[in-house]
């Protein structure tokens, strides 16, 4: 098959067994690719109120057909599982070259169930398969793990590691690869951890078929000139994603203080601009990439220097701005200790800003969270309570479960400002003044992740505040930004730099010599959509509206100061949001998919079941 | 003699490798690339490497079956003649002659020029052919 290369490599760690299945039409026809395959394997494989951590949970790594090939950054590996952060189907993708290794070794995809008697890691090497003892590298870090594999197998090989959060089942643990690349969303490094795989090592020499090969080359040629040639280009290679953070502050979207404002006094000693002069020592691009966004910084703290890939503008925001630290040096710094214990940046900047929130307004004391000083803008207090939360230490063991779970402990006001959606924290856009941005977060598949409608500039573009006929716009990019984790290509060039989604379209035939338009790509991530939707409501028999509600804060407290100051959106206004959500998507008053709406994107069998357990009519 | 690359400013992304594979061999497949990308991220110095042939002709000296010659300062191996030994391989002062178990000869540089045109950064310039205006595709 064009554009793929051929097979799913299946694992059972619980049995030590290893096969590869051969990549059916049926799959690619109807779920593209990445985030697409996952979602297929996570409905049709996990059962029903299955254990996250349990062995019938399955972690399904795959890329994507642009995955690999000449073109701009197809570098996207997608992995998804049941997320323990919510229950729910869960997926998180992740750069570098891990993608273009997979396929390279023959493999589209791994699903991978079971679990391992002892620490494992899985060794590919073109068709040579292993589970290998990995021993001698539990308890490890996540960059130490990448490096020590690194040496025993070789430059060659990509990895893809979890740390010690993993292995104590923090619920937003991440995966890391390259270094400093991580899929940090939904705990899917949580989900390797449980399955006592510590590491994935990928190498392989084959190529990836092409159908057209001249015609890759025509439009890829065209489509990098069209990129190198951008003056954008080369303020995106300088400052990479940091630049964003003082964009984000001045349209008052910058998570402050547990999103307590979304505007940012200091946001000056956390620019891009001061990054790149202070500690940035080297660019780092995923593979295929001409934006390099990677940036590789020094930081030192409590009297040690470590290097580490980032800030980037999410982590800033959320363990910057959110926590109140006051330089990206501590940013750096913070992000290195997230990295190496494993966990995610954004859920770690959420956790610790809530737990910040909750000490300096009294609602827990010192006792509550092992005596530590837990001030905003306290670096000591964020590193003290990332490697609590990493060892399930003392306070770390409720922080673990993110602020969903804690705030079922530090009771109703700690609940008032637990920032996330499903059980996800939310990533790095407050959106009080942005109700698109705010529909999207509450309807993100996942949890409150940006990644599936960044719409925050439709709201923009058309008015702030403006509820009706918002809906519409988040459904079209719930649809087209995912289609980049199916295809396995990363979307900040369209995205970013404004390169025409045209070249994307001209590209899929031929490099997979199929005929499906743009319009029927589109369509099939609407039946993905609805598939992971229809997960969630095979899973809770009162899974509905009020798991698409945003925490209180924001209906409740208007945006405090900055650009945006008394922006301020009504439970009312949340509810015509989702009423227009739900008719756009054809679902039920509920937000349950109507069966016509399943039926109609050849989700039959899925109808029947959620019929027959009486979950849609 | 010798090519000039700001290494320091490469920033792994390979696209180079992949270029190069597709241009020489027609397929996507960066490990029949003549250039290779090698991290040292876990270094002190923290960046990579660009391994590729600077044409220095050494190998010629060593090839036990006269298959590799220099052609307008470029050196050409000779696939017809090649039997694949290794020896220049092994030998190689930058260890820029690449193997792969699909080709029956080394893969080196041979100055095709098409990764320059591509290389994000543009430090491959050195590699582009010398004495003539650059060739279109």
């Amino acid at each position: 098959m064009y554009g793929y290369a051929g097979s799913i490599l299946r694992v059972d760690l619980s049995s030590g067994k290893t096969w590869p299945e051969p990549l059916t039409e049926d799959l690619v026809h109807n779920y593209i690719g990445g985030r697409g395959f996952g979602a297929y394997y996570v409905y049709k494989e996990v059962p029903p109120g299955a254990d996250p951590y349990g062995p019938d949970n399955v972690l399904v790594i795959a890329s994507g057909p642009f995955a690999g090939l000449f073109l701009p950054s197809g570098a996207k590996t997608s992995i998804s599982a049941k997320s323990p952060a919510t229950g729910l189907y869960g997926d998180s993708n992740i750069g570098g070259h891990l993608a273009a290794e997979l396929k390279y070794s023959g493999v589209d995809a791994i699903v991978i169930r079971g679990k391992a008697e002892a620490p494992s890691y899985l060794f590919i090497d073109d068709d040579r398969v292993e589970i290998r003892n990995a021993e001698h590298l539990w308890g490890l870090g996540s960059i130490k793990t990448e490096e020590i594999l690194k040496e025993e197998l070789g430059d060659e090989f990509q990895i893809a590691t979890v740390g010690p959060a993993a292995e104590t089942g923090v619920v937003f643990a991440c995966i890391n690869h390259d270094f400093g690349r991580q899929a940090g969303r939904c705990g899917m490094g949580a989900v390797m951890g449980s399955k006592n795989l510590k590491a994935i090592a990928v190498r392989g020499t084959k190529g990836v078929p092409v159908a057209d090969i001249d015609g890759l080359k025509k439009v890829s040629s065209a489509a990098f000139r069209e990129l190198l040639e951008d003056p954008a280009l080369k303020i995106w290679q300088d400052l990479g994603l940091a630049q964003v953070t003082t964009w984000s502050n001045s349209i008052g979207a910058l998570p402050t203080r547990n999103f307590h404002e979304n505007f940012y006094e200091d946001v000056d000693g956390l620019s891009g601009e001061i990054m790149r002069e202070t500690i940035v020592v080297r660019d780092k691009a995923c593979f295929a990439c001409p934006m390099a966004t990677g940036k590789v910084c020094k930081a030192s703290f409590r009297g040690k220097t470590v290097l580490v890939e980032g800030p980037e503008y999410e982590t800033t925001a959320l363990i910057g701005s959110n926590c109140a630290l006051s330089s990206i040096e501590e940013v750096a710094y913070a992000n290195y200790v997230c990295d190496e214990l494993g966990l995610d940046t954004i859920s770690t900047g959420n956790v610790v800003g809530f737990a910040m929130e909750c000490f300096e307004k009294g609602i827990i004391n010192k006792e509550d969270i092992d005596g530590i000083e837990a001030r905003f803008g306290s670096l000591d207090a964020f590193c003290d309570l990332a490697y609590k939360i990493a060892a399930k230490e003392g306070v770390g063991e409720l922080l673990a479960q993110g602020v969903a779970g804690a705030a079922k402990v530090w009771g109703d006001e700690s609940d008032r400002i637990a920032i996330h959606v499903k059980g996800l924290e939310w990533s790095g856009y407050e959106s009080r003044g942005a109700p698109s941005m705010m529909l999207a977060y509450m309807t993100c598949d996942i949890g409150a992740h940006h990644n599936r409608a960044w719409s925050i500039t439709h709201d923009i573009e058309v008015g702030r505040d403006i509820i009706e006929g918002k809906a519409a716009k988040v459904v079209e990019f719930q649809h087209v930004r995912p289609l980049f984790d199916c295809i396995g290509v990363c979307r900040l060039q369209w995205v970013e730099m404004g390169f025409p989604l045209e070249y994307y379209a001209k590209l899929y035939p031929v490099i997979t010599g199929r005929n499906d338009s743009w319009e029927d790509l589109l369509v099939k991530c609407e039946r993905i959509w609805n598939l992971t939707r229809s997960f969630a409501v095979r899973e809770r028999e009162d899974f509905g509206r009020k798991d698409d509600w945003p925490p209180r804060r924001f209906y409740e407290e208007p945006v405090p100061d900055g650009p945006v100051a008394g922006s301020h959106i009504t439970e009312d206004d949340l509810n015509v949001l989702l009423d227009e959500y739900y008719e756009a998507r054809g679902w039920d008053v509920n937000g349950r998919p109507k069966s016509e709406t399943l039926e109609r994107l050849g989700l039959k069998d899925v109808a029947i079941e959620l019929r027959k357990m009486g979950r849609i009519s | 003699m010798g090519v000039n690359i700001d290494v320091l400013r490469c920033t792994g992304c390979k696209l180079c490798q992949v270029v190069c594979s597709v241009a020489n061999f027609r397929e996507n497949n960066p490990k029949k690339a003549a250039i290779k990308i090698v991290s040292k991220l876990f270094t002190e110095e923290v960046r990579y490497d660009v391994i590729v042939c600077d044409q220095c002709g050494e190998c010629i000296e060593v090839c036990p079956f006269d298959a590799i010659s220099m052609v307008s300062g470029v050196v050409i191996i000779d696939p017809d003649i090649c039997t694949n030994c290794g020896i220049c391989v092994d030998m190689c002062p930058r260890g820029a002659m690449f193997t792969h178990p699909e080709v029956d000869h080394p893969i080196k540089c041979i100055m095709c020029g098409e990764c320059t045109k591509y290389c994000p950064r543009g430090i491959l310039d050195d590699l582009a052919p010398h004495d003539e205006e650059e060739v279109d595709e």
